[in-house]
C-alpha cells in the first residue's frame, strides 16, 4: 500500500462514518525519541485518524512559541532527521493503518539530502510531507520526486490564497490540501475567523482531494464547530502541550490520550448533518 | 549579469520564495507596487527629493591621502555613506519601501534590527510619513545596544524584544516574519538587507544601487577612470549590492566582498557564510548559509553586530559561484585595527562594519602600488560602536599589558600585513 493509498482509505473511512478525520501533531524528538514516540502512539489510542510527527527546525517561520519551545527541546536532546525517521518508523510498526504525515522546514531535509530522506521516509512508512516554507512554485520538483516513493507532499492554503493560488493548489494536489485557518502561525486560538466557513466550502469545492483545516484549534468545542466544514481537523499546539506538561512520561502520554479521546468524541457528533 | 533575477526571484540556483503560503500573496502585492513604482516618474522623483534634502544625498567620494601615501602610493577613494541622515546607507531603502507602503495603503511598518542602524533608519522613515513602526530585535541586542534602542523609541517606534533562539538577528527576523504573517493584509514589512524572499533582494538592491550609480560617476570625475577593486563588507550584503551594483559590467573592477572572520575562520565564531558556509533555506531564500551538518541554522559570531547574521544575499552566492565576487574576510581584531587606523590616518570614525572594509582596502592598497586606485564603501559611522570599541580595547590591553606600548607606536594594518 502507497502512502497516498492509507491516506486515501482513512479519509473514506471517516467519510463512510459520517465524520471529520481528526489529525494531530506531536514534535518527533520533544523531549526525546522515545518520548515522542510514546507521545504520538498516545493519540493514535485516543482516536487520531492521521498523525503529523514535526521534524525539528532552528528557525521555524510559521510556528508560535508552544512549537517553537517544543523545537528547542528536540533539538537540544540532539534530535535530527535521521532520529525522527526512527520515530515514524516504530509508530508505523505499531499502527500499521494509520496515515503519517512529517512535518517540518526545507534546510533539514536539504541537508540530510532530499533523495536519501525521500529513501528513508518511504522505508519508515511516512505517506506525506507537509513543508509551510514550500509553497507550489518552489515545490515541483521534491512534489515528483516524493511521488516517485509514493509520498504525497501536501499544500497549504490560507485565507489570502488568491483564487489563482487555490486552482494551482488543487491541480498539484496530492494526499490532501492543509486550509490554514488564520493569518498567522500555528498556535491555540479562542476565536477563529468569521469568513472561515465560505473559504472552507469554496476550497472544497475546488479540491480534488481531501481538505483538512488547522492552526489554532485548540479546544474540542472547536474541532466539533469546524467538523462539519472540513474533512480533517487539525489540532497541534494544543497536543503539544499537553505533551510537555510536567510529569512522567505514562501520565503525558495519559493525558495526551485523554485530550485526542475527548476531540474524537466532540468530532463524532457532528451539530449538523454529517456531511453535504 | 544585471538581468538578474529571473521571473521567479531566482540568480541561478539561489533566491526564491520559501514562504508560508499566506505570505505568497503579499510577495506578488510587493513585486508588482515595486515594479509599477520604478516606472512612475513621479515615485522616482518623489524618492530623489528625500535622498537628496532628508537623507543629505549624494554624499562626497572622498580621497584617502595619508591613507594612501602609507600604504604606497596606491588611490584610495572613500565612499562616504556614513554622511547619510542616521549615519549608514540603511536609509537609501527605508526610504523607498516606506513610499512603496504607503503606495500599497500600508498603514503599519515592520523591520528586524541587529545592531539597530536598520531598525533607526526604519523608526526615521516611518516617523517622516507618521506610520506606527514595530522593530523586533533581539533580546540580547536590546541589551548590547541600548543606544540605538532609545534613539528607535524617541523616533517613535516600538522595539520588541525577541527572547527566542538566539536572541539575536536572525531571530528577530523569525519573530518579524511570523508578526508579517498574522499581520499581513495592513502591515509592510521592511527588510533591511539583499536577503529574504523575491523581491526584496532585488528591490533593496535596486534602492541601494544610488550608491554605486553616484560613485561610479564620481570616481570618473575625479581619477578619470575605472577603479581596480570596489571593497564593501558583506554581512547580509546591502551596502556591497548598493556599490558593486553599478561596477557589474565592468569586467575589470575587482568587487571585494569582506566577511566578517571573528575570532577566525578557523573557529566556529565568525560571520563568513559565502566564504565557510553551505547552500541551504533560510528566511524565505535560498543561499550560502553557516549550518550544522544537520542542516540547523548556527549562530554567527562578529564584533560588529551588523555582519553578526549565518546568511548572505542570494545575489552574492550566485557572483561568488560565477567567480565574479572576490571574497575577503577580516577578524574582529583587524576591524577593531582598522577603525582606529582610519580615525587617526584620516579622521573618519567608521563603522565596526565598514572597518572590515578598511582592513582588506589597506592590503589591497599595499599590493596595488602607486598605479592603483580603489574605492571602499565606507557604509557607516562608527558613533554607535564606540562604547564597545572603549570596551574591546580595554579588554585587550588587560589581557596583553606589555606589549601595549609597542602596539601603539606601528600602523596596525602594517602589522596584520606583515603577518600574512
Amino acid at each position: 500500500m502507497t502512502g497516498i493509498e492509507r491516506i486515501e482509505r482513512t479519509f473514506e473511512a471517516c467519510r463512510a462514518g459520517g465524520r471529520a478525520a481528526l489529525v494531530t501533531y506531536v514534535m518527533g524528538g520533544d523531549p526525546d525519541l522515545a518520548g515522542s514516540q510514546a507521545m504520538a502512539l498516545a493519540c493514535v489510542e485516543g482516536g487520531a485518524d492521521l498523525l503529523e510527527i514535526g521534524i525539528p527546525f532552528s528557525d521555524p517561520i510559521a510556528d508560535g512559541p508552544t512549537i517553537q519551545a517544543a523545537a528547542e527541546r528536540a533539538l537540544a536532546a540532539g534530535t535530527t532527521v535521521a532520529g525522527v525517521l526512527r520515530v515514524a518508523a516504530a509508530v508505523r510498526r505499531a499502527a500499521p493503518g494509520v496515515p503519517i504525515a512529517l512535518m517540518g522546514y526545507v534546510n533539514p531535509i536539504l541537508a540530510h539530502g532530499e533523495e536519501r530522506f525521500l529513501a528513508g521516509a518511504a522505508r519508515a512508512g511516512v505517506d506525506a510531507l507537509i513543508l509551510p516554507d514550500l509553497p507550489p512554485e518552489e515545490a515541483q520538483g521534491l512534489r515528483a520526486r516524493a511521488l516517485a516513493h509514493g509520498i504525497a507532499l501536501v499544500f497549504l492554503l490560507a485565507p489570502t490564497s488568491t483564487p489563482a493560488r487555490r486552482r494551482a493548489a488543487c491541480d498539484a494536489a496530492g494526499g490532501f490540501l492543509y486550509f490554514v485557518s488564520v493569518t498567522g502561525v500555528t498556535g491555540a486560538r479562542r476565536d477563529l475567523p468569521a469568513e472561515l466557513p465560505a473559504l472552507l466550502a469554496e476550497v472544497r469545492r475546488e479540491s480534488p482531494v481531501p481538505v483538512v483545516v488547522g492552526f489554532g484549534v485548540s479546544e474540542a468545542a472547536q474541532a466539533r464547530a469546524l467538523a462539519p466544514l472540513a474533512d480533517g481537523v487539525v489540532v497541534g499546539s494544543a497536543v503539544v502541550q499537553r505533551a510537555a506538561a510536567p510529569g512522567t512520561r505514562a501520565a503525558r502520554a495519559a493525558r495526551v490520550r485523554r485530550f485526542v479521546a475527548k476531540l474524537r468524541r466532540a468530532m463524532g457528533r457532528p451539530m449538523g448533518a454529517g456531511g453535504d | 549579469m544585471s538581468t538578474f533575477p529571473d521571473a521567479r526571484g531566482r540568480y541561478g540556483d539561489y533566491g526564491g520564495r520559501f514562504v508560508p503560503e499566506t505570505l505568497v500573496p503579499a510577495l506578488d502585492e510587493l513585486e508588482a507596487a515595486w515594479k509599477a513604482a520604478r516606472l512612475d516618474p513621479s515615485f522616482r522623483a518623489e524618492l530623489d527629493e528625500l535622498l537628496r534634502r532628508f537623507a543629505g544625498r549624494p554624499t562626497p567620494l572622498g580621497e584617502a591621502r595619508r591613507l594612501g601615501a602609507d600604504a604606497g602610493g596606491c588611490r584610495v577613494l572613500l565612499k562616504r555613506e556614513d554622511l547619510c541622515h542616521t549615519g549608514a546607507h540603511k536609509i537609501n531603502n527605508t526610504l523607498g519601501q516606506v513610499l512603496l507602503a504607503r503606495r500599497m495603503g500600508k498603514r503599519r511598518i515592520i523591520a528586524e534590527t541587529g545592531a539597530g542602524q536598520h531598525g533607526v533608519a526604519t523608526a526615521t522613515a516611518a516617523a517622516l510619513f507618521g506610520l506606527p513602526c514595530d522593530v523586533f530585535m533581539g533580546a540580547l541586542d536590546v541589551e548590547r545596544q541600548a543606544l540605538n534602542v532609545f534613539r528607535m523609541q524617541l523616533l517613535g517606534a516600538r522595539v520588541i524584544p525577541v527572547t527566542a533562539g538566539s536572541r539575536t538577528l536572525k531571530d528577530a527576523m523569525n519573530e518579524a516574519i511570523r508578526d508579517w504573517v498574522t499581520h499581513v493584509r495592513d502591515t509592510h514589512y521592511i527588510i533591511g538587507s539583499v536577503a529574504g524572499p523575491h523581491p526584496y533582494p532585488a528591490m533593496v538592491r535596486d534602492f541601494q544601487s544610488v550608491i554605486g550609480d553616484e560613485a561610479r560617476a564620481q570616481v570618473l570625475e575625479v581619477a578619470g577612470r575605472l577603479p581596480d577593486a570596489v571593497v564593501a563588507c558583506v554581512g547580509g550584503g546591502s551596502n556591497a549590492m548598493g556599490i558593486f551594483s553599478a561596477f557589474l559590467d565592468d569586467a575589470g573592477v575587482a568587487l571585494v566582498g569582506v566577511e566578517a572572520a571573528g575570532l577566525g575562520l578557523s573557529t566556529s565564531h565568525h560571520g563568513a557564510a559565502l566564504a565557510r558556509g553551505r547552500p541551504g533555506v533560510l528566511h524565505g531564500s535560498r543561499s550560502y548559509l553557516l549550518q550544522t551538518p544537520d542542516g540547523q541554522i548556527a549562530e554567527a559570531h562578529s564584533i560588529s553586530a551588523g555582519l553578526d547574521y549565518p546568511g548572505v544575499g542570494p545575489e552574492l552566492a550566485y557572483l561568488k559561484d560565477s567567480g565574479r565576487l572576490t571574497l575577503a574576510t577580516a577578524t574582529d581584531r583587524e576591524a577593531l585595527d582598522a577603525l582606529q587606523y582610519l580615525a587617526r590616518t584620516e579622521g573618519i570614525i567608521p563603522a565596526l562594519e565598514s572597518a572590515h572594509a578598511v582592513a582588506e582596502a589597506v592590503k589591497r592598497a599595499r599590493a596595488l602600488g602607486p598605479e592603483g586606485l580603489l574605492v571602499v564603501n565606507i557604509s557607516g559611522r562608527g558613533d554607535k560602536d564606540v562604547e564597545q570599541v572603549r570596551r574591546a580595547l580595554a579588554a585587550r590591553e588587560a589581557a596583553a599589558p606589555r606589549r601595549k606600548a609597542a602596539r601603539k607606536r606601528r600602523a596596525p594594518a602594517r602589522r596584520d600585513g606583515r603577518g600574512r
